[in-house]
C-alpha cells in the first residue's frame, strides 16, 4: 500500500550513494543466482538433448547402464519377441560409443589434436533422431561406407568444421579425418548441441559403427527403441513389453506408482516410457554427480549474500532515520506505518537491483552459449523465480532491520 | 467556566526500578485552560522534560491523575496514546523534519494520519500554514537548504496545520541566534492565539519569557506557579537564563 507521500522512496532516492550501492549490491546477487541457476538448468538440459530428440516412445537400455555416458550394451535379439507385443510398430537400435576424433584442420601445439567424441550408430531406414539436419537425405548419406554426420553445434576443438564444410561441398569433396584410428568422411552436418557428458556428436549408420568401434559385435546395442503405431495406447505396450520380457520384475522401491508404471526392470532389460528415460538421465546427473549439489549451493551463497547487502543498508538507513521516526511516532504515527516504510525501501531496493542483474545475465548467458555450446538460455520461469528469490532476501533482510525500528522511542527526543 | 485543556493532579513520576528506583516528579498538580501560553522554567534534571513527556502522551502516567483534552491518560494503553498525540503539536528542540522530505511535504506529513483529508486539501493547508510562517517562497526547499530559524518555522507550521488545541514546545529557540528565536516565538505566539490553541512551552531563555500568560517553575521535581499578567517572573527563573 502507498501512502500520499511515499517517504520510503524518497528516503532512497534522497541517499544516492547508498542507492546505486545497494542497487548494485542485489544486483550482483540477482546475477550469481542466475549464473548459478542458470548453469545448473543448462547441464541438465544439455545431457538430456539426445534423450528429447529420440522419435520413439518406449526405451530399453541395460540394467547396467545409469547414464549415457557409461550405457552399457546388450544383445539385440532380446527385443526380438517385443515386436509381437501390442501396439509396437517397430524396434531400431540405436549404439552408443566414445572415440577419439583428430581434428583434420590441427594447427599444431599447443591445441590437442585428438578430443572424445560421441558417436551413435543407427538403422539408415529409421527415422530415430528429430533433429535438423538429419532428415532423409542424410540418412542415405551414412549408407556409403565410412560416411558420418557431424553435429555442428559440437565444441570449437573438434576443428572448424562448419565453416569449412560449405567450402569443401562446393567443391565437391569431403572433409576426412579419423576417429578411433578409423578413416571418416563427413558427409553432412546436423544440429544437437554438446553436452557436460559428451562435447562433440556424429551419427553414423550401424555397419560404420562396427566399422569405427571393431570391438562391438553386431547386436550388441545400447538402446532399443520401440515405436508404437499411431494411436496405441503407452500403458497398455508398456504391459505388454513387460509381460513379454523374460525375467523377474522389480521396480525402484522409492518411484511413485505411476512413476512406476513407465519406469521397471524386467530381468536384464530397464523400460522406459521417453519421458522417464529422460528423467533417468536427468536425475543422474541432479542426484549422482556432485554439480548439482554445488549450482544449488551456488544459488543458496548468492541469496545469502543479498540478504546480509539488503540488511546492512536497511539497518544503516533506519539507523540514520531514528531520530525522524521517533518524531513520526510522537506525531501519533503507529509502528505499523514505520514497519511499512522499511519493508517497501526492502520491496523498491529488491525490484531496482533486479533489473540491472537481470540484464547482465542475459548478456552472461549469451556470452556464454557462444562460447560453449552449452543451452544456456533465460526462461520465463527462472526470470520469475529469482525475482521471487530476490524479493524473499530483501523482505527477509527488512524483517531483520525492522527490530531497529522499535528502538524508535518517541519519549526520547524531547 | 471552560474546562481546563490540560489537568494534572498529585502526578508522581518515577525512573527505574527495585534499588535504583528514583522518584522524579512529586506531587505535581497545575491546569492549563484553553488558549492559554505557559512558560515551564527550571534548572535542568528538575523534571519539566519528564512532564511535558507525560503531557504529551509519549510516557504513561504512573500516579495521580493527568487529563489531556478530556483523556485521563493514567493507565493508558498505547493504541489510546498514540491517538491522542494525533491531536497535539509538537515542537522539539532540534528541528527533528524529516530530511528527506522538502518544507511542504514535511508539513503535509502532520495531516497524512488524518484520513478524512484528501492529498489536495493536505497540499492546500499545507501551503497556507507555510504562508503564515513566512515561507512561501522556500516551499519546495529540503530541511538542509534552510537555515535554522526556517528550520524551526517550518516545524512550528507542522505542529499547528492540524489545528491541534494543544501544542508542546521543548527550548524550540534553544538552537537559535536571538532575532530568529524572538521571531519563532512570536510567529508560534500569535498563531497559537489565532487559532485559540494553548502552548506549554519548555524554554531556558529568559529573552522570550514576555510571551506568556503564566510561568510554571519546577525545581527538584516541585512546581510553582506564577500569574505574569499580575506577576514579575521570579529571579531564579531569570537567573537561569
Amino acid at each position: 500500500m502507498l501512502f500520499a507521500i511515499p517517504l520510503a522512496w524518497l528516503q532512497l532516492k534522497r541517499e544516492r550513494m547508498r542507492l546505486i550501492i545497494a542497487i548494485a549490491g542485489i544486483g550482483f546477487a540477482v546475477f550469481l543466482m542466475f549464473v548459478q541457476l542458470g548453469f545448473r538448468d543448462a547441464l541438465f538440459n544439455s545431457a538430456i538433448r539426445l534423450h528429447e530428440n529420440v522419435n520413439g516412445d518406449i526405451m530399453l537400455i541395460s540394467t547396467r547402464s545409469n547414464s549415457l555416458i557409461s550405457i552399457q550394451n546388450f544383445p539385440q535379439r532380446r527385443l526380438y519377441g517385443l515386436l509381437g507385443v501390442e501396439g509396437v510398430d517397430k524396434i531400431s537400435p540405436i549404439y552408443v560409443g566414445f572415440g577419439l576424433w583428430k581434428n583434420p584442420f590441427w594447427e599444431g601445439l599447443p591445441k590437442s589434436q585428438t578430443r572424445q567424441i560421441m558417436v551413435l550408430g543407427i538403422d539408415p531406414n529409421d527415422n530415430i533422431i528429430g533433429v535438423e539436419g538429419f532428415d532423409d537425405k542424410a540418412r542415405s548419406l551414412i549408407r556409403f561406407q565410412d560416411q558420418i554426420l557431424f553435429d555442428k553445434k559440437s565444441r570449437a576443438e573438434f576443428g572448424p568444421i562448419p565453416t569449412k564444410f560449405p567450402e569443401y561441398d562446393k567443391k565437391g569433396e569431403l572433409i576426412t579425418t579419423e576417429i578411433a584410428d578409423r578413416k571418416v568422411k563427413i558427409a553432412g552436418l546436423f544440429e544437437l548441441g554438446a553436452s557436460f557428458g559428451a562435447d562433440g556428436n556424429t551419427i553414423t549408420s550401424e555397419a560404420n559403427f562396427l566399422r569405427i568401434f571393431t570391438r562391438r559385435d553386431k547386436g550388441d546395442i545400447n538402446i532399443g527403441v520401440i515405436s508404437l503405431k499411431p494411436g496405441a495406447d503407452l500403458y497398455k505396450a508398456l504391459e505388454g513389453v513387460k509381460k513379454s520380457l523374460p525375467g523377474k520384475f522389480t521396480v525402484n522401491p522409492t518411484l511413485k506408482p505411476e512413476e512406476a508404471r513407465e519406469d521397471f526392470v524386467v530381468g536384464e532389460m530397464r523400460v522406459l516410457s521417453k519421458k522417464s528415460f529422460i528423467e533417468v538421465e536427468r536425475k543422474y546427473w541432479q542426484n549422482s554427480t556432485a554439480i548439482g549439489f554445488i549450482f544449488t549451493l551456488g544459488t543458496v551463497i548468492g541469496f545469502v549474500v543479498g540478504i546480509v547487502i539488503v540488511y546492512q543498508i536497511l539497518y544503516t538507513d533506519v539507523t540514520d532515520h531514528l531520530s525522524e521516526y521517533a518524531t513520526l511516532k510522537a506525531m501519533g504515527y503507529k509502528n505499523r506505518y514505520l514497519l511499512k516504510i522499511v519493508f517497501q525501501e526492502a520491496l523498491i531496493l529488491s525490484i531496482m537491483g533486479y533489473i540491472p542483474g537481470y540484464f547482465l545475465s542475459l548478456l552472461m548467458y549469451t556470452g556464454t552459449r557462444n562460447a560453449t555450446a552449452l543451452p544456456l538460455l533465460m526462461t520465463t520461469e527462472r526470470g520469475i523465480f529469482v525475482l521471487c528469490l530476490a524479493i524473499t532476501m530483501c523482505l527477509v533482510s527488512g524483517a531483520i532491520a525492522v527490530r531497529k525500528v522499535q528502538d524508535a522511542d518517541p519519549a526520547d527526543i524531547f | 467556566m471552560t474546562e481546563p485543556i490540560i489537568s494534572i493532579d498529585q502526578v508522581n513520576h518515577y525512573f527505574g526500578s527495585g534499588n535504583l528506583r528514583k522518584q522524579i516528579l512529586y506531587g505535581i498538580t497545575a491546569d492549563v485552560d484553553p488558549g492559554e501560553v505557559v512558560i515551564m522554567t527550571g534548572p535542568s534534571g528538575s523534571g519539566k522534560t519528564t512532564l511535558l513527556t507525560l503531557i504529551g502522551a509519549l510516557r504513561s502516567t504512573q500516579e495521580g491523575s493527568l487529563k489531556v483534552l478530556g483523556e485521563e491518560l493514567r493507565n493508558s494503553s498505547e493504541a489510546q496514546r498514540v491517538a491522542l498525540r494525533r491531536n497535539i503539536g509538537y515542537i522539539f528542540q532540534a528541528h527533528n523534519l524529516l530530511n528527506s522530505l522538502k518544507a511542504k511535504q514535511n508539513v503535509m506529513m502532520a495531516l497524512e494520519i488524518h484520513p478524512h483529508l484528501s492529498i489536495k486539501e493536505q497540499a492546500e493547508m499545507a501551503e497556507e500554514m507555510l504562508k503564515a510562517v513566512g515561507l512561501e517562497d522556500r516551499m519546495n526547499y529540503y530541511p538542509d537548504e534552510l537555515s535554522g530559524g526556517q528550520k524551526q518555522r517550518v516545524a512550528i507550521a507542522r505542529a499547528l496545520v492540524s489545528n491541534p488545541k494543544l501544542v508542546l514546545a521543548d527550548e524550540p529557540t534553544a538552537a537559535l541566534d536571538k532575532k530568529s528565536g524572538r521571531d519563532v516565538v512570536e510567529i508560534m505566539r500569535s498563531l497559537a492565539k489565532d487559532r485559540g490553541s494553548a502552548i506549554v512551552m519548555v524554554t531556558h531563555d529568559n529573552r522570550i519569557l514576555d510571551v506568556a500568560d503564566r510561568l510554571i517553575h519546577m525545581e527538584d521535581g516541585e512546581l510553582e506557579s506564577y500569574d505574569l499578567e499580575t506577576q514579575a517572573p521570579p529571579d531564579k527563573a531569570i537567573a537561569l537564563g
